[in-house]
């Protein structure tokens, strides 16, 4: 028997009908059409499907599409601007080489949202500690963690503004 | 020459904003309209017979489409699964694979049917409910029971389970004869799982009105996936499209063609609609490639002076129940000889079936496990005759390029003295000597362990692969296309997924044809579009490989807009000079042609007979030589002696790959190779239980390292271009697997030195060092 949901999703209020044991992970990709949230795993391990529900970062594999019912769902797709500026952590995962493959970065820049509300100033220890629900198998987390420290001094408004795509002769 | 601007510098990633939004095109990403889902009904036994299948039950799930078994797939898949002869074996049993298992299953997770339905959960749903009547059959397990004459077979017709036993250089003994000191060691390489972070997946949609194919995949190379699977389905090349967008990491993983490749178009030729499979991560542990497991026997023989003489390795590699299509790559006595001179070095590999999921390439495949021997069995001899690693190192290291190795390699440049002293320098090695001794005498355990790695890579000049490859070879294509306003498209047949070669290919192309770096754009991973083949991304040849195809077809472009260019001055082509982006008759370099002004005239009216229409260039590279990377790690530990824990204080690489197009992408491949080099050293092992239960099938169980459990990592590097090719390149995107895992393990081994603990096996876990603590200090 399906149910009838309503979900905040990035801002815009939508209503579902949804088999009770569907995930929200697959609502958010099959039913709502949002596939920057990843599947890496079925065990909750890997964090790349987290976003965030009320303002709290989740696993969206470890919950029920129903259980978002009367509740606000960011994704991914929601951390830019609407006129496409990326959002601090974004823009810092760019500039420092946070990610290769991509596939774990949605996952990590939601986590690491999260992890600055709750904490505006970390440490690289405690971003390390924030982001061990992530996990990463291509940078070997150096450049993540140098991204989220970066972001944190940006949100605080000290860091300079990059630029992209001037090249630099030599290093 | 045109001084280079974009060669060299750190620009920014251009695949990245769309990434970070969350933009990017996975495999499982693409829809097509009435799709069908399949799950896959596996064995759960490593062996065993199928005596019956009932489907009654899972036919009447809701939602099914169809159930389809082996007899259904033989309709429409002919031949079994391709496997590189690699090496020519002196025995080899081959068992034939088809991609769904008929009468007999040979490891815990082949298919035996699959269940399409309307819906991925109404899929595996319905899987559950087919009934399989199996005949369990004894399951060997254990590497070298396989070997003993009355195990039991991985499958029920073979004759033993000897894959292959080849030896490739049978003589050390005058070596070892004249020798003072010989010390042998048995070295294991535990199994991995490579783990990318997206699981494989698999949409095809078969379009019976054209008779054609395309599939979307996770793939490191579409092209040799189009070959493998457009045979079997004898389907051509023009009517099978493969596309392989963006993909989270493949480590090897994701080369050689998997049964679900066959499967999903085959069944969505069966259904007439599209069908989608998407792997979980418990069937990827289980069922994508493993890398490693391996028991390596080494002897070492030199001299108290610390010369070296000779070396024996004889490896046994665990195959799993096939022979992976690539496996027999991993067997790596080619790499033996490492960065140092022998008189001898002997060597024998022996490929043994198993019944457990067959072992292909993981990054580095081969070389990590042939460094971690000759780096660990160096420390051994060391230890034994009581000499500095670091001082032993340096007295046996090849000094003189190019040089052969014992087995007819030709070693193209390096400076491996450089890169040693320069990551002694930055690890503070002798004032770190001093504090382990002091440390010592406080009855703390600290360690300092060093990996001066060596690889090859660049696969492959087409003479030495094809014998290995049954004829491919390995070669690189690219396709330079300039359009009538000067920007331009470059398709490779190489396959970015996390390398950065949408940033760094422009980079190179900018400098060749002196066009802005925001008008090049390059395309890969669609056999639709470019040249007509191309072998793919492994074994850290992109660049060097697949780069210099690219540099060659801008040639090919820039010769071409020079004719026109001159045509356009009514000179001699031979007066015109080009540089950087701009055409001129030598003499009056104030009167210019822009190269897009030329592209323009290539496409336009007036042209002499003589000069054909256009601007665009296909170009395959084959190089003239591998090329040789290296470097120096050192891993500094401390070991706890009442719980078995390391704490790793310090870990410093000075890496050497060549000229370096972008720095920033060579840092972070080296981040990432290194700590997977790490994770193996410490913490990830695929475990089967007896009977042939894998029992490391979630991300719980096999231990993946989160950021919390790595150091900081301090880079520096060295560059010595090779000649092989003329950008100087060589390869870095395994360089750190293949290094660290020794380094990390000769620190913790030289830690344990003075309880006498003088090998330590991989994962070095808290468990293994307090068991072995313990015996020692009994």
């Amino acid at each position: 028997m399906k149910h009838r949901i309503s979900v905040t999703l990035n801002g815009q209020q939508r209503e579902d009908e949804v088999e009770p044991r569907l995930l929200l992970v697959h609502y958010l990709r099959d039913v709502a059409g949002l596939t920057g949230t990843h599947v890496g795993c079925d065990t909750s391990q890997c964090g790349a499907c987290t976003v965030h529900q009320d303002g709290k970062a989740v696993k969206s594999c470890t919950v029920f599409a129903v259980q978002a019912d009367g509740h606000e769902v960011k994704t991914i797709e929601g951390m830019a601007a609407h006129d496409g500026a990326l959002h601090p952590i974004q823009q810092a995962f760019w500039d420092e080489h946070g990610l290769q493959c991509g596939y774990c970065t949605p996952g990590f820049i939601m986590a690491a949202a999260y992890l600055l509300e709750q904490n505006p100033n970390p440490t690289d220890d405690e971003i390390r500690k924030g982001l061990e629900g992530n996990l990463c198998r291509c940078t070997g987390y150096v450049n993540i963690v140098k991204s989220v420290s970066a972001a944190a001094k940006a949100m605080a408004g000290t860091a300079a503004q990059p630029a992209h795509t001037a090249p630099v002769a030599g290093e | 020459m045109a001084i280079t601007t974009m060669v060299g510098a750190r620009i920014h990633r251009r695949e990245d904003p769309r990434l970070v939004r969350g933009l990017g095109r996975y495999a499982d990403d693409f829809v097509r309209p009435h799709t069908a889902y399949l799950a896959v009904v596996r064995s759960p036994h490593a062996h065993a017979r199928i005596r019956s299948i009932d489907l009654t039950e899972a036919k009447k799930a809701p939602g099914v489409v169809t159930i389809l078994t082996a007899a259904d797939f033989k309709k429409v898949i002919s031949g079994a699964m391709p496997v590189a002869p690699a090496f020519v074996p002196e025995k080899k049993t081959v068992p034939d694979r088809f991609p769904i298992a008929e009468s007999e299953v040979a490891y815990q997770g082949e298919p035996v049917a699959v269940v399409v339905a309307d819906t991925k959960y109404h899929a595996a749903d319905a899987a559950e409910l087919v009934l399989v009547d199996w005949d369990p059959l004894p399951a060997v397990i254990d590497l070298e029971k396989a070997l003993e004459a009355a195990s039991p077979r991985a499958h029920e017709d073979l004759p033993d389970n000897i894959g292959w036993d080849t030896t490739f250089s049978p003589d050390a003994e005058a070596a070892f004869a004249a020798a003072e000191v010989v010390v042998k060691q048995r070295i294991l390489q535990q199994r991995l799982a490579p783990t990318p972070m997206e699981p494989r997946g698999v949409l095809a949609d078969w379009n019976g009105a054209d008779q054609a194919m395309t599939m979307w995949l996770s793939s490191q190379n579409p092209h040799f996936i189009r070959l493998f699977i457009g045979g079997a389905m004898g389907i051509p090349e023009t009517r099978f499209r493969v596309i392989s967008p963006d993909v989270g990491g493949g480590f090897g993983s994701k080369i050689s063609p998997y049964p679900e490749d066959y499967l999903v178009p085959a069944a969505s030729k069966l259904l007439g609609r599209p069908v989608k499979w998407i792997e979980t991560r418990t069937e990827n542990l289980q069922n994508a490639t493993h890398g490693r497991g391996q028991i390596f026997d080494v002897e070492i023989a030199g001299n108290r002076d610390g010369q070296l003489l000779g070396l024996k390795v004889t490896q046994y590699l665990d195959l799993g129940a096939y022979c992976g299509t690539f496996g027999a790559f991993q067997a790596c006595a080619c790499l033996l000889p490492g960065a140092y001179i022998w008189k001898q070095v002997a060597s024998r590999t022996v490929g043994v079936l198993t019944n457990k999921v067959p072992t292909d390439p993981y990054r580095g495949a081969g070389r990590p496990e042939a460094t971690h021997l000759i780096e660990r069995i160096l420390d051994r001899f060391c230890d034994e005759i009581g000499r500095d690693p670091a001082e032993v190192r340096r007295k046996n290291f090849i000094k003189e390029f190019p040089h052969t190795s014992p087995f007819g390699l030709v070693y193209d440049s390096g400076n491996y003295d450089g890169s040693l002293t320069r990551a002694l320098e930055l690890a503070g090695y002798d004032q770190f000597k001093r504090d382990q001794e002091a440390a010592r005498a406080r009855g703390r355990y600290l360690g300092v362990g060093i990996s001066t790695w060596l690889e090859i890579c660049g696969f492959g000049p087409s003479a030495a692969t094809a014998p290995a490859t049954g004829g491919l070879a390995l070669t690189e294509s690219a396709h330079v296309r300039v359009f009538p306003t000067g920007s331009v498209n470059v398709y490779v047949g190489t396959h970015s997924h996390g390398q950065g070669h949408d940033t760094t290919f422009p980079q190179i192309v900018a400098d060749a044809l002196g066009v802005p770096y925001d008008m090049i754009e390059l395309r890969h991973g669609d056999t639709a579009e470019g040249p007509s083949f191309g072998y793919g991304t492994y074994g850290s040849r992109s660049l060097a490989v697949g780069g210099m195809a690219v540099l060659k077809a801008a040639h090919k472009v820039r010769d071409k807009a020079r004719k026109i260019a001159a045509h356009m001055f009514e000179a001699a082509e031979e007066d015109v000079v080009f540089d950087q982006g701009q055409f001129y008759v030598k003499g009056s370099p104030e009167n210019r042609k822009a190269f897009g002004e030329v592209a323009f005239a290539a496409y336009g009216a007036g042209l002499p007979e003589s000069i054909e229409l256009g601007l665009e260039a296909v170009a395959y590279f084959d190089p003239p030589n591998f090329v040789w990377p290296f470097g120096a790690h050192i891993c500094m530990v401390e070991v706890d002696p009442e719980t078995g824990g390391v704490e790793m204080l310090k870990y410093v690489a000075v890496d050497d790959c060549g000229n370096v197009i972008n720095p920033m992408i060579v840092e972070g491949q080296i981040h990432g190779g290194i700590v997977q080099g790490i994770a193996q050293a410490l913490f990830e092992e695929v475990v089967y239980s007896e009977d042939g239960t894998l029992r490391t099938g979630t991300l719980l169980d096999y231990s993946v390292p989160t950021a919390n459990e790595i150091p900081p990592l301090t880079l520096d590097r060295t560059i010595t271009p090779t000649p092989t090719n003329e950008l100087g390149v060589k390869g870095i995107g395994e360089a750190g697997t293949i290094a660290a895992s020794a380094a990390v393990i000769n620190a913790i081994c030289d830690a344990l030195a003075p309880l006498g603990i003088h090998h330590v096996d991989m994962p070095a876990s808290p468990d293994r060092l307090w068991k072995q603590i313990q015996e020692a200090k009994a």
